[in-house]
């Protein structure tokens, strides 16, 4: 973990969270992939609330980090799903000790006010309006850098977890009542973003397909 | 200035796509999601779009076989339908689900099936020109733009 910490550049570059995205849609799941494979992400995309749990190992099995082993950094899930919604996906994390670190972003396509109040209430990092841009999830993967290299270790997570959650519960309402059509500001000013994000199990390479990509870092 | 005169085509097709309103800036995001790797980025999630939708068109005009509408279904199967179509830029089309959603909201049936007579339409004009556009653009070869591959 020490050196996990030390590893993260400024630039993000040569970090690589694992996220796992989950929505209904086989047309969102493959733009939120290439998103997020873009960002340096590893992506596990999946269908639905339930095939999230189960990747999780929350579905009975306790503890586990995942069937490839590989932990879990952040979770974007749609809200609107046929079974358990994104928001139903999001209290079950938040109420596992297990996960209930891991920061989750909400994606919907609908800007309703009091939806979004309930999922940042229950944990939400985020709420995105889809569709969701590269610049929505590139501000996310900068946050996740920012708070990893400002955090450094595990320590102080849960306090601030609940701060988050009071901060928020402030912020969101009165970035919701400033009605634009985009998601509340981030809350990237008043806590981190829960969990162990770019630190322990970190693959420090850069993916291949980057010689498009690298006029984002580059500012070619 | 665009010297290669399929290239020229291939741009005033383009252009004509987003000035006529059939896509919005989602395409150009999809457009930026392009690179070397997945050269056909676009073409894939567009063909995936339309395999992945008629099913849902199939659902609705099912249900709208079944007298009397179930409206909240009606409405679910647009939200989703609507969903997709806003992510691949599909301007027309999205305004149509728009209002099919209205219309399903306030229970009006006549309203309902004359807007998803219109979204068809929409929807299988935009399907004819974007595959004039894909075909055009495989034709017209690999671009050079300031996004130049490294």
């Amino acid at each position: 973990m020490e050196a996990a910490a030390a590893d993260i550049l400024p630039s993000g570059s040569s970090q690589e969270l694992h996220v796992l995205a989950v929505d209904d849609s086989y047309v969102d799941r493959k733009v939120i992939e290439k998103l997020l494979k873009i960002s340096s992400c590893k992506v596990t995309a999946v269908e639905s609330g339930a095939r999230a749990l189960q990747f999780l190992g929350l579905d009975g099995e306790k503890g586990s980090l995942g069937f490839d082993g590989l932990k879990v950094n952040l979770i974007m899930t749609d809200y609107s799903m046929p079974g358990m919604t994104g928001y139903e996906l999001l209290k079950k994390i938040k109420r596992s000790s297990a996960f209930r670190e891991i920061p989750v972003v909400i994606m919907s396509s609908e800007n309703i006010l009091t939806r979004i109040d309930s999922c940042l209430e229950e944990g939400a990092e985020e709420f995105l309006v889809k569709p969701v841009k590269l610049s929505d999830v590139r501000r996310l993967m900068k946050d996740c850098v920012m708070r990893g290299e400002t955090e450094g270790n595990n320590a102080g997570r849960r306090v601030d977890k609940r701060k988050f959650e009071d901060d928020n519960h402030t912020s969101s309402l009165s970035s919701s009542s400033s009605s634009t059509p985009s998601p509340p500001s981030s809350p990237s000013t008043t806590a981190p973003f829960g969990g162990d994000v770019a630190t322990s199990e970190l693959v420090s390479s850069l993916p291949p397909h980057s010689s498009k990509r690298a006029k984002f870092h580059d500012g070619d | 200035m665009e010297r290669n005169p399929m290239r020229r085509q291939l741009q005033t097709l383009r252009k004509s796509l987003f000035d006529q309103g059939y896509l919005d800036d989602q395409f150009v995001q999809l457009e930026e999601l392009q690179d070397d790797a997945n050269p056909n980025f676009v073409e894939e999630v567009v063909t995936l779009y339309y395999r992945d939708s008629g099913r849902i068109i199939l659902n609705i005009e099912q249900a709208l076989e079944r007298k009397p509408f179930d409206f909240n279904k009606l409405d679910a199967y647009m939200h989703q339908f609507k969903g997709s179509s806003s992510s691949i830029g599909a301007k027309k089309v999205k305004a149509e689900s728009t209002l099919f959603r209205e219309y399903c909201r306030s229970r009006n049936g006549e309203g309902c099936m004359r807007t998803f007579q219109q979204l068809k339409k929409e929807y299988a004009t935009l399907r004819r020109k974007l595959e004039a556009y894909f075909q055009l653009a495989r034709q017209a070869g690999p671009v050079e733009t300031a996004c130049r591959p490294k």
